[in-house]
């Protein structure tokens, strides 16, 4: 491996993509093809993940990592179980009015930890079984089934019923307790379920649905950027590594002369200065490291260090400028900026595995890392294992950099233009 | 942390603070005044809206009653922001003693909580306070001071201890009180409220607080500060559901950071005795778990105080949880009687009592025409920090389809903040996008409350940003941050065309 610092970026790019795609070889059952939370022992599938082993496959064909006939046959694996697993309001069942709950067991494929029907978990499942749909386009059995299955999965979903009675999308739904107290207000990761909600054939979303969701943005002038705020910096990349949004804007972008991808670029310009001003005084904190985001973190525990006591967290949705923060770094979220603010990322990139070789292990970086805590290394505490939707991100951005491959398979979605326009999104690649 | 209540358990609370209170407030040996002919104006309640009003009508020369069943200065005084703050000051005391090693100084032992002295100082700052309310310098000012149950006997007149007082003009300023949970059990365990929680004379090892409201939020911080283990249980899932998410977010840290445990999303299902301790069952999310407290308080609202006054005699119409039904000028549905303050507003505070009082007066005894809704009234819940906010938030001001910019500034780039050691926070101002005209502002800050005031004056009088920005600051102080929201508003003017001309002019 050359020194990151002699490697040229399309090679330490490739070498991290590569490495972040392993995730999806070493922790998915194919049998079923559901994939892991984390890779730590015992952890479940996380539905969401799966999602993101389904755009990454595609992904690992185009590169040469994935023979395409064993990619083919591992999402057809994963449609058909998510076809063919129970649906019922049973607290055992899989999931229920098409979406899906939360955590899965990797073997049975059944529910675990009592975890919720979750709409946007089941959002990026969809995204995952599109973006297959799009891809897996050849004439042939497998890839046919391919899109038949990801298709019905994406009608089946009642989206509807969803609301639970209101205007906007609950968060989720518990057979022991019924839809979740909130719904998803304010500016968040959940653009995209509005943008399948609202395409849907059969079962819908109501036009009202996204501008009343919008109504709780807040366009915030926060260290001379403006931006749609949101503080974890991964509210501004999940729906962005499927959705191209450079140049389509809806009303809200349209009154303020901007677009969500130049939104993820200024939020990403706020989440440096905000580590380079370092307003607690955590250590590593700086202009190239920052990303502050929903991430693992040490633990729940106040800690007196340096004479300062610290509130840490354990995982935790981490958020600037407003916290929590307790000096926990997210590599990955920082890196899944490529696309919009690259002269960002891979100096902060060049940083993690220049200042803190010891986190990154054989180029996969964790969820998380905290110079303030004492650790083995310079690092500090360091997240064991991985985080299956830290890869999956890393994999889709780094790929949107380099070659937009999961954009323009999406632009090809006729459910994901549908969505956008009936949100009210116009202009650029939407013309 | 806080060692425990070092004060002798169950020991009485002096009293002399207290009778002083009373005889200022509800002297015993007060005899009521024969009424003489018609009143200008009775006013009903001695509360903050009450007690202004009738200084207001007496100093314009009217002839005025004022009739209170209990206390005159009503919760403010007794029951509310008076004693409550008098506490908070003393927690961050505490808090301040505790943190005394992140500014350089040091703790001398234990601290021991002294807690009936420190209630003995709240009274007797009641006491102090009670002084300009008192029913003898009311009386001085001109106003009929009438202790005794108001009861309306038609459309113009009202009956008090046996006296029937007819007027001209009446205003209602009964205000309100709390709400009593409907939680099974609770009533026979007993439990708190604001206006039973200020004669506590021990307190309380374990404390559960019901609701995150402001009072709910206020006192479970600074009984948590006196050493309580306390707990936050409320159905919303955040604290102050009203405020902005950034604020509330600020707030929760807070709290935890005090030490207390917070349950959202959660409902106390019911309350048993067992022994001296409560049990209380709470559910969330389908689970239910049961915690053990030697104390309630119940915060989760305010019901106005309707009841008994035979409203129907004198045709007015009200409603027993929104209140008396009022127009824009305050008027009820009997023409000659207003309301004004806790009684008939959503906005349940002091100065909002004071201020919608002032212009009930106005507009009852002179054809005044001015409208509630014109007021610019601000609020602030007093935690530490504390959140402040006037005006619109952004979701009114998108829900009306205004398009809204907030500049925000961190308190921890203010230096005052920085060098205080009190960087948590924001001041957030929201103006009309493309305009410098400030639509509403929200402060989190140790000292918000005194610092929204500027902005209070600033939408008051139409004063935009760029005014703002030309106003010079006293350096350093943390209210500077709204001179630097102002600077950042400033720069936004600063278009890529204009910075081409003024290059071009540099370029000599």
């Amino acid at each position: 491996m050359a020194e990151p610092s002699a490697e040229t970026d399309e090679a330490l790019l490739d070498r991290f993509e590569r490495a972040a795609f392993g995730y999806f070889l070493d922790h998915v059952n194919p049998e079923n093809g559901l994939a892991a939370d984390t890779s730590r022992p015992g952890a479940p599938a996380s539905i969401a993940v799966v999602g993101f082993a389904l755009s990454c496959y595609p992904v690992g064909v185009e590169r040469g990592w994935m023979e395409r006939d064993d990619a083919a046959s591992r999402t057809l694996a994963t449609l058909d179980f998510f076809w063919n697993s129970r649906q019922s309001d049973q607290p055992d069942a899989t999931g229920y009015k098409g979406f899906y709950y939360h955590f899965l067991d990797m073997k049975t494929g059944l529910r675990v930890w009592q975890s919720e029907l979750s709409l946007i978990d089941t959002t990026l499942l969809l995204a995952g079984a599109l973006a297959a749909g799009v891809y897996f386009s050849a004439d042939n059995p497998v890839e046919a089934a391919i899109r038949a299955r990801a298709d019905a999965l994406y009608r089946r979903v009642d989206w509807q019923w969803a609301r639970g009675g209101g205007v906007t999308a609950r968060q989720g739904w518990k057979p022991e307790s019924g839809f979740l107290h909130y719904g998803w207000e304010g500016y968040s990761e959940a653009t995209i379920v509005y943008v399948l909600g609202l395409a849907s054939p059969a079962h819908p979303l109501s036009d009202d649905s996204f501008g009343a969701w919008t109504e709780t943005y807040q366009w915030e002038n926060i260290y001379d950027y403006e931006f749609l705020y949101a503080g974890p910096l991964f509210i501004h990349l999940f729906s962005q590594a499927w959705i191209d949004f450079a140049g389509i804007r809806d009303r809200f972008m349209r009154e303020k002369k901007s677009d969500y991808f130049e939104n993820s670029r200024r939020a990403a310009y706020v989440q440096r200065e905000y580590a380079w001003r370092n307003p607690h005084g955590f250590k590593g904190y700086g202009k190239d490291c920052w990303g502050i985001t929903a991430n693992d973190g040490p633990g729940y525990k106040t800690l007196q260090i340096d004479g300062r006591e610290r509130r840490l967290l354990g995982y935790a949705a981490r958020g600037v400028p407003f916290g929590p923060d307790d000096g926990t770094i997210g590599p990955c979220a920082a890196l899944a900026s490529l696309p919009f603010a690259p002269e960002l990322a891979l100096p902060a990139l060049r940083h993690f595995c220049a200042r803190y070789p010891g986190m990154t292990r054989d180029s996969r970086l964790p969820s998380g890392f905290n110079p303030t805590l004492p650790g083995a290394g310079p690092a500090g505490w360091v997240s064991e294992g991985y985080y299956g939707l830290d890869q999956g991100l890393l994999v889709l951005m780094i790929e949107n950099y380099r070659s937009g491959l999961i954009w323009k398979l999406m632009r090809q979605c006729p459910y994901i233009g549908g969505g956008l326009r009936r949100a009210g999104f116009t202009g650029g690649w939407l013309s | 942390m806080t060692s425990p209540d070092t004060s002798p358990p169950g020991k009485p609370l002096d009293d002399r603070f207290h009778d002083y209170l009373v005889d200022q407030v509800h002297p015993p040996a007060w005899r009521n005044p024969k009424p003489a002919g018609k009143y200008n104006l009775v006013v009903i309640g001695a509360g903050p809206g009450g007690v202004i009003a009738a200084h207001e009508a007496a100093g314009l020369g009217a002839k005025v009653a004022l009739i209170e069943r209990d206390l005159i200065g009503g919760d403010r005084l007794n029951v509310g922001c008076v004693p409550s703050k008098a506490l908070i000051r003393t927690a961050r005391l505490y808090a301040g003693m505790r943190d005394a090693r992140s500014f350089g100084g040091q703790v001398p032992g234990d601290i021991g909580i002294g807690f009936a002295a420190v209630m003995e100082r709240m009274r007797r700052v009641q006491a102090h306070l009670s002084r300009a309310d008192s029913a003898r310098r009311l009386s001085e000012a001109g106003v009929d001071v009438y202790f005794g149950e108001a009861r309306f006997t038609g459309p113009c007149s009202v009956e008090v201890a046996g006296q029937t007082l007819r007027f001209k003009k009446a205003l209602i300023a009964t205000g309100a009180r709390p709400l009593t949970p409907p939680i099974p059990g609770l009533a026979e365990a007993g439990y708190l409220t604001n206006e039973n929680v200020f004669n506590l004379t021990v307190c309380p090892r374990r404390l559960l607080v019901i609701g995150g409201g402001p009072l709910g939020c206020e006192l479970a911080q600074a009984f948590s500060r006196f050493g309580s283990q306390v707990i936050i249980a409320q159905d919303d899932p955040m604290f102050l559901p009203k405020e902005e998410r950034d604020a509330a977010q600020i707030l929760s840290d807070s709290l935890a950071h005090d030490g207390i445990e917070i349950h959202l999303n959660t409902t106390v299902v019911a309350v048993r005795k067992d022994g001296a301790q409560k049990i209380v069952d709470l559910e969330s999310a389908g689970g239910t778990f049961s915690v053990s407290v030697d104390e309630i308080l119940a915060g989760i609202g305010r019901a106005p105080n309707v009841e008994g006054m035979n409203l129907e005699a004198a045709g007015i119409r009200y409603d027993t949880k929104a209140g008396i039904q009022v127009d824009d000028f305050l008027r009820t549905s009997n023409r000659r009687v207003y309301a004004a303050g806790d009684v008939c507003l959503d906005l349940k505070f002091t100065h909002a009592a004071e201020a919608s009082a002032r212009v009930a007066v106005r507009n009852a005894l002179f054809l005044g025409r001015k409208r509630l809704s014109d007021l610019v009234i601000p609020w602030c819940t007093y935690t530490d920090p504390e959140i402040a906010h006037v005006g619109l938030y952004v979701r009114e001001a998108r829900e009306k389809a205004i398009p809204v910019k907030t500049f925000t500034i961190l308190m921890h780039d203010v230096d005052r903040a920085v060098t205080d050691g009190e960087e948590e926070g924001f001041v957030k101002i929201h103006v009309r996008d493309g305009t410098d005209r400030i639509l509403g502002a929200t402060v989190v800050a140790s000292h918000a409350g005194e610092m929204i005031n500027g902005l209070s004056l600033a939408i008051t009088e139409g004063i935009g940003l760029r005014a703002l920005a030309r106003v010079i600051h006293t350096y350093p102080t943390q209210a500077e941050a709204i001179k630097m929201a102002a600077d950042a508003y400033t720069r936004t003017r600063l278009t890529p065309a204009r910075k081409s001309l003024a290059r071009r002019w540099l370029s000599w």
